[in-house]
């Protein structure tokens, strides 16, 4: 059966007319053209997908598109304003916290879902917050560096 | 007037030029490329291990609303595979199947849904045949043949002796032998493998955008198994989410797509799944070695005898290749005489294997530093001090006449001894920690490409024109590792300008130069040094148009970058004002740059495949790792490794930094939990839950600290940086856990249920004496 979506989608509020079995993920990817989220695998394996749904960080390949009815989506594709990087891309870019880019949409979303909530994250807190996205490229060391520096921009008000 | 100066940005810390694409989500990989009226293409894999194909049966399937075209074996008559001399794959079998998973038919669809469902429509029948899983099973003399023209299911085996073995282990004091497994790994890079076909029939043109590391390879193979003229295809690579190795072939993905495309008359993407990636496989052979090492009281090596075994999977790939490095590189590392090796690539019925980072080194060097830290132990000798006595003399050439020019790997150990505080600390750690250290190496790019066609190596154009952008265009493909920042620091360097000055552009082969590829760490030796020759032939020009343009000699004038001079008071040209100049005769400029390896770096002709761990330069690492074991549960934490990576000169110090920990960092993936796992041929780990690669908090601080020892033939002195590091981790981790508790394993990799075995096994042992010495 086919519904309609009402959400607000990177600061933009959206009417849809989708499928009930669709996916969070191909809605945003197939449907609407925001290729910036990731699929990385069969499902709830590697966190590339991660987007923010009323700023918590959400797998959109476990979540149906219908069930972010009425609420706030976020894509790697709403960070940044006025031309310039957030700290969490500049972070990631400045550190090398993406190398091939591919899982990097959905570290950026998870780490930009920390820092929402937790400006000043331990080391603790960022390993957890980042334990179930893989990358492949770079061992993690320069991801966490990524989020610190992502953190210290965070304290001189760059938005995450 | 100040004095204006070139820019600089060598040895820098200089962040990737494609990384605002990468962070903002705008960064296009093959799966991204989305256009009305594509059509969806899904693959039908055999669900047995080996048979003779007798009917592949379409017809339900072609009767689904929304199928378009469905292709089979039928289609395509041709064979494709890396090595000209051993082509033995179809992209859709035909007379046989030979591994679970291998593709059998392919439909192209208006929707996704509906080719899935086309594909569960299809029928295979076969005549099954027996299956052989492992080595041991497919060299049974009784075997049926996977490949009829590969006897005993043995795709090479290699043979060499150089020097005298048994007069080296005469000269020995300690001679000691031993087996080790090395499960088989997958590379299982972030992007799923995926291809877009776009087929012009009214022109009859094939343009095939594929997630690949070779694009060229591509174009190759789809000329081949198309029938198609090279002339009429179009590679293009966007880019690519990781390859470690499984790109560097083109694979059946792409072959396939373009096959649908061209029965639709249309446009047809295959975005395979996790599952279909890991049986596209390429990954890392499951490794049977057994190595004997004669050393004399002073740690010094007088003779090895190594035997490795290799199961390949079903088709030939890169496997010659990969067997033949796993011999030839036990060489250039220590100073070795009297190596004798046997190897052997055996055929069977699980998906093929391939080239992944460290090809063919990983597994051997694990071994070799495994055995050589056990028999240091034994002479009392330390760790160090034994790999200290083995020290090749460079520059110099092996017994197997490889060409070892710098040698950064005497300052690895010394920079790994002092930053982890061997001395102080090795000995007295608390119980159930330790402290392993391990080396390890690899080429600057295969000297002699597989295709080898009399080109250069490598080929870069730059581009100048009116608008005073300079504009690289480079075949090299960027999966990740920095190639295309590289090729751009390099043009800007040597013509003292900003980096935003130039641009690259790369992976379209109707635009750039045709390159080998990202396969051997080749890319920043080779095409860097192409790119060099490039831009000094392009600096040439432009200080002949200054000399122009201010009227004096070309020797007079001095390039500052954004400003040309003839002596120190002239106020010289802008760079504009002499690319105007430039300009004037010839408009558009560009200018080309090529490189070659030189014969010496070709490696010999002592025995078949001699050439194969030739290369301009080598690079070294050493690696110290420190663990602790908990002895209760068999888990190992890895608290911190200290890597030195000898590069020859970082000309990306954050890029060098990054591969290094990526490659130590997946070496620890093999060695603590990775293993691809199979059930009567169906590989069960096709996912990452059961294919456990380690996550943010199960990995540990990597400190990198950079060698430079200044190649001579490298581009500004450089060397790899992105696959030496990751083999030493493997044995350092379990010399580490051997100091820590006193047992050794032989076997990755090293689980918490293996190491919780081994430990109840001496426990057992101890309270029963006489019976068991425990090991693993």
């Amino acid at each position: 059966m086919t519904r309609l979506l009402e959400c607000r989608l990177n600061g933009r509020d959206r009417t849809d007319a989708v499928a009930d079995n669709i996916l969070l993920l191909d809605y945003l990817r197939e449907k609407v053209g925001l290729t910036g989220t990731k699929t990385g695998c069969d499902g709830g394996e590697c966190g590339a997908c991660t987007v923010l749904i009323d700023d918590r960080p959400a797998l959109s390949c476990l979540t149906l598109a219908t069930t972010v009815q009425g609420k706030r989506v976020d894509t790697i594709e709403s960070l940044g304003s006025d031309g310039q990087l957030s700290a969490v891309q500049r972070g990631f870019h400045e550190k090398l916290g993406s190398q091939c880019g591919y899982c990097t949409p959905g570290f950026i979303m998870a780490s930009a879902g920390l820092l929402r909530r937790n400006p000043n994250p331990s080391d603790a807190e960022i390993l957890e917050a980042l334990g179930s996205n893989i990358c492949r490229c770079t061992g993690y060391v320069k991801i966490i560096e990524a989020v610190k520096l992502a953190a210290a921009l965070g304290r001189q008000g760059v938005a995450p | 007037m100040n004095k204006p100066l070139p820019a600089h940005n060598i040895g820098s810390y200089v962040p990737m030029i494609d990384g605002p694409d990468k962070v903002s989500g705008r960064a296009k990989y093959t799966a991204d490329i989305l256009a009305p009226g594509t059509l969806a293409g899904r693959i039908y894999r055999s669900p047995y291990s080996h048979g003779e194909v007798v009917a592949v049966d379409v017809a339900e399937a072609l009767k689904v609303p929304g199928v378009v075209a469905i292709v089979t074996g039928a289609d395509c008559d041709k064979t494709f595979g890396v090595l000209p001399i051993a082509r033995s794959e179809h992209p859709l079998a035909r007379e046989k199947v030979r591994y679970r998973g291998e593709p059998i038919a392919a439909v192209a669809a208006t929707d996704d849904a509906s080719a899935r469902e086309a594909v569960r429509r299809i029928k295979l029948t076969v005549r099954e045949l027996p299956a052989y899983y492992t080595t041991k099973a497919a060299l049974s003399p009784e075997a049926v043949l996977l490949h009829e023209k590969k006897p005993g299911n043995i795709e090479r085996d290699v043979l060499f002796e150089l020097g005298s073995t048994a007069q080296g282990f005469a000269e020995a004091d300690l001679v000691r032998e031993a087996t080790y497994n090395c499960a088989e790994v997958c590379q299982n890079q972030m992007e799923m493998h995926a291809a877009v076909a776009d087929y012009d029939a009214v022109r009859d043109r094939m343009t095939v955008h594929a997630s690949t590391q070779v694009p060229y390879y591509v174009h190759l193979m789809l000329s081949q198994t198309l029938g198609m003229d090279m002339s009429r295809i179009r590679v293009i690579k966007p880019h690519v989410g990781g390859g470690f190795g499984c790109r560097t072939e083109a694979l059946n993905i792409e072959l396939i797509a373009a096959l649908l495309a061209r029965k639709a008359n249309g446009r047809v993407r295959i975005v395979t799944t996790r599952e279909e990636t890991f049986i596209t496989h390429r990954g890392r052979p499951e490794t049977d070695i057994k190595l004997k090492i004669g050393m004399r009281k002073d740690g010094r090596i007088t003779a090895v005898e190594c035997e490795c075994d290799q199961r390949g999977g079903a088709h030939s790939g890169y496997g010659i290749v990969t067997i033949l490095y796993s011999g030839s590189m036990l060489y250039a590392i220590y100073d070795l005489h009297n190596v004798k090796y046997l190897g052997k690539r055996v055929l069977t019925n699980t998906p093929p294997c391939g080239a992944f980072r460290g090809h063919g080194t990983v597994d051997i060097r694990f071994a070799f530093e495994s055995l050589l830290d056990q028999m240091a132990t034994e002479l009392g000798l330390d760790p160090f001090a034994v790999r200290r006595a083995n020290y090749l003399n460079a520059p110099t050439f092996t017994d197997n006449d490889l060409m070892v020019n710098s040698y950064g790997l005497p300052e690895c150990l010394d920079w790994v001894e002092k930053q982890s505080g061997w001395r102080n600390r090795k000995g007295k750690m608390p119980k159930g920690r330790g402290l392993g250290v391990a080396c390890s190496h690899y080429i600057s790019g295969a000297s002699k490409p597989v295709n080898w066609t009399g080109e250069p190596h490598a080929t870069v154009k730059i581009k100048l024109d009116f608008d005073g952008s300079i504009v690289v265009l480079s075949g090299a493909a960027d999966i990740g590792q920095g190639s295309t920042t590289i090729l751009a620091q390099t043009v800007a360097e040597v013509l003292g300008l900003d980096l935003a000055r130039v641009r690259v552009v790369t992976g379209d082969s109707e635009v750039v130069p045709k390159d080998n590829g990202s396969y051997s760490s080749r890319v920043t030796f080779m095409v860097g040094n192409a790119a060099l020759d490039a831009a000094r032939n392009l600096k040439a020009v432009l200080v002949n148009a200054a000399a122009r343009k201010l009227e004096a000699r070309p020797e007079d004038i001095e390039c500052l970058g954004e400003v040309y001079r003839a002596g120190a008071q002239d106020k010289g040209a802008t760079f504009d004002e002499v690319v105007t100049e430039a300009l004037k005769d010839t408009g558009t400029i560009t200018v080309t740059g090529n490189y070659s390896t030189i014969p010496e770096s070709h490696g010999g002709k002592k025995y078949r495949g001699a050439a194969i761990g030739g290369t301009m330069g080598y690079s070294y690492s050493a690696q110290v790792v420190e663990v602790s074991v908990d002895e209760e549960t068999g888990v190992v934490t890895v608290d911190k490794v200290w890597v030195a990576h000898d590069c020859g000169r970082a000309l990306n110090r954050l890029t060098v930094e990054g591969q290094v920990q990526g490659s130590v960092w997946m070496g620890m993936g093999q060695a603590m939990s990775e293993e691809a796992g199979y059930h009567e041929g169906l590989m069960v780990t096709a996912n990452m839950l059961d294919y456990r690669v380690p996550t943010i908090q199960d990995s540990p601080p990597i400190e990198v600290g950079i060698v430079e020892s200044n190649d001579p033939h490298g581009p500004f002195g450089a060397k790899e940086a992105g696959e030496g590091s990751l083999a030493a981790f493997l044995p350092a981790l379990t010399n580490a856990i051997a100091d820590a508790i006193g047992i050794r394993f032989n076997d990755l990799p090293v689980t918490p249920d293996r190491v919780f075995e081994a430990i109840e096994k001496r426990r057992r042992a101890r309270e029963k004496p006489a019976k068991n010495n425990g090991g693993a």
